[in-house]
């Protein structure tokens, strides 16, 4: 059990290093930038791996087809168009079948701690379930929430808002399965 | 770790004065808590007399007793600069004529002797109008280190005899210490005393952590924090400052805990698939038994002070409600129906009140209502203000104020549970999720 779950968590550890390249959502800068304790690198694909004109590549699945989705206030059901966004991330992961996916779940700052954690995993995992139901294999698929901890636009207005409440699919190479 | 006191509450048997027991129930040096507007009662505190060993205690110790009571909003202060008559010697009668003639109703002298490290303060309450000792004197001895601590139980004594309330001022609060723009901000777990002084830090900054909660004792805190990259439970021993991670299924989220009121169970949510719920587990064993079953978030549970209901809240009606439950589950009644979002439930530790984050018409409160949800009052309004922590005395909430916009700052703030004395509550940067700890042994 303890080596089961030492296991995991190294794992994860690896996994996280290796989103920090691949996401802007991800905290690449300082130490500890795995566990999003650092900097939040907010520029439009920034260190992602490989380039837009190679649709095998991660910043094409982040760039071209979009690694997130918008959610409405204190919703986790997928509009149409999040629909469409995640049709294209279900065809590019079933390609591409070497790399595995972290799904983050977030919330905007109106609302409480604890709830936005619970919501942003809502959200996150609402994701995960679409595209399970599209074919990609659930042992690809990761979830986590940040609740309203992360935020990438900080106005307090609508605008920022709803960029915010997001989930972002980050993809990662190697297997997420122990 | 702070230094512990060597004794406590030695009772002082004055020579020469008439041993008065406290409180005649309707003598004028009574201040009854109540929601009305109140004028603060007028006291004075001189110097404490030094009986040996040097140095500045008795102004220091003397000052910090006056921030004490005059931070309740309930007292104010005489300045030192209208006293007619000084006090020279801990055993002499007081003048109480000088001190009427300057409006101090409540007199408060004291003496500090000090040996080495060792601290010795004592002191004695004055009702100026009745000319009667207020209760026997006091003595306490610790070290030159925690002398703020001996100070607080000087005032944590005067607040009780003159209200009929516990004190408050000689506790802790653990919370989140935060630096940083919103997009960039590192948090980190701190322990401070009530009014901000002797911060110190718990962990550093390499990961989120989020809403710290002291053990009823105050020997442990439980706090979530992201540090294998995931968010899960962990439990803090104070005095080492030594973590462990409570026991988890991988790949299930883990937050919001709380103590049971004897300390030996933590409840706490689980999520898993996407869906929330409560689950209680033993501390002693790690064994855990699910206390919720919905589809719906349910999160946020704090226990009642005897240990047999725990209020929660529930998104199952379809917005955020307060829902109170018996301590090993089973049917859940809502409490809350007014307009608007209830969140982050908090049993009073005296049982008869539940604080609350309320969202309403974009505006955030701190709120109380009776535990059967009736008589609900809000005491704060801002753009965002949550997670109300009680005194120990179940007077006085603290929360988290967050400021609006792209330069936005967290802080904590302290209100009365009348409403009255809203201010901040000084800490030396950005500040949230406060745990008031109980009042220390």
């Amino acid at each position: 059990m303890t080596m089961r779950l030492l296991s995991r968590a190294v794992l994860l550890t690896g996994l996280m290093a290796l989103a920090a390249c691949t996401n802007p959502d991800r905290f690449a800068g300082g130490a500890g930038g795995m566990n999003g304790g650092a900097g939040a690198g907010a520029g439009m694909g920034a260190g992602a791996a490989g380039t837009v004109s190679d649709p095998t590549s991660p910043v094409y699945f982040q760039q071209a087809i979009g690694d997130r989705v918008l959610f409405s206030v204190d919703q986790s059901s997928l509009t149409p168009e999040a629909q469409t966004t995640l049709r294209g991330q279900a065809e590019w992961l079933m390609t591409n079948a070497d790399y595995t996916a972290v799904i983050e779940g977030h919330a905007d700052e109106q609302g409480t701690r604890e709830y936005n954690l619970a919501l942003g995993a809502r959200r996150a995992n609402a994701v995960r379930e679409f595209l399970v139901a599209q074919g990609v294999a659930p042992n690809r698929l990761r979830t986590v929430s940040y609740g309203k901890e992360r935020p990438i636009e900080i106005c307090s207005e609508e605008a920022c808002y709803a960029k915010n409440r997001r989930a972002v699919t980050v993809i990662a190479a190697g297997g997420l399965t122990s | 770790m702070m230094t512990r006191l060597l004794a406590l509450l030695l009772a002082l048997a004055l020579p020469g004065l008439a041993a008065q027991p406290a409180l005649a129930q309707d003598g004028p040096l009574r201040i009854e808590i109540t929601e009305g507007v109140i004028e603060p009662l007028p006291f004075a505190v001189p110097d404490f007399v030094s009986e040996g060993g040097g140095g500045d205690w008795g102004a220091q110790l003397s000052r910090v007793v006056a921030e004490d009571l005059t931070g309740t909003g309930l007292f104010r202060e005489v300045p030192a600069s209208a006293y007619i008559s000084s006090i020279t010697s801990f055993g002499s009668p007081v003048q109480f004529s000088d001190w009427k003639a300057i409006n101090a109703q409540a007199l408060i002298t004291g003496a500090v002797s000090v040996s080495g490290q060792s601290l010795t303060v004592k002191f004695r309450l004055y009702d100026v109008f009745s000319g009667q000792e207020m209760g026997s004197g006091l003595q306490f001895q610790g070290t030159t280190d925690g002398w703020r601590r001996m100070a607080h139980k000087v005032a944590d004594a005067v607040y009780s005899r003159i209200t009929g309330e516990g004190g408050y001022f000689d506790s802790r609060v653990v919370f989140v210490s935060e630096q940083g723009p919103k997009d960039d901000r590192r948090k980190r777990l701190a322990i401070m005393d009530y009014d901000g002084a002797n911060i110190q830090y718990l962990t550093d900054s390499s990961s989120i952590v989020l809403a710290p909660r002291f053990s009823p004792n105050g020997d442990r805190v439980l706090y979530t924090s992201y540090e294998t990259g995931f968010p899960r439970i962990y439990m803090l021993d104070v005095g080492s400052v030594q973590r462990r991670a409570l026991p988890e299924t991988p790949g299930n989220m883990t937050f919001a805990p709380r103590f049971s009121p004897d300390g030996g169970t933590v409840v706490f949510s689980v999520e898993q698939g996407g869906n929330t719920d409560i689950y209680a587990m033993d501390v002693a064993s790690g064994s855990t038994r699910r206390l919720t079953e919905a589809p719906s978030i349910e999160t946020g549970p704090s226990f009642s002070p005897d240990g047999s209901k725990i209020v929660f809240e529930s998104d199952r009606s379809g917005t955020q409600q307060l829902y109170v439950m018996p301590a090993g589950g089973g049917q859940a009644e809502r409490i809350s129906f007014g307009q608007g979002r209830y969140g982050t439930p908090v049993w009073s530790p005296r049982g008869d009140l539940i604080a609350f984050t309320k969202q309403s018409k974009g505006r955030f409160h701190i709120g109380v209502m009776r535990t059967d949800g009736s008589e609900e009052r809000l005491l704060t309004a801002s753009f965002l203000d949550e997670g109300p922590t009680w005194a120990p005395n179940g007077r006085v909430i603290m929360f988290t104020r967050e400021t609006q916009g792209a330069s936005g700052q967290a802080s904590l703030y302290s209100v009365d549970v009348s409403g009255r004395n809203l201010k901040p509550v000084r800490t030396p940067a950005g500040a949230s999720d406060p745990s008031w700890g109980p009042l220390q042994q």
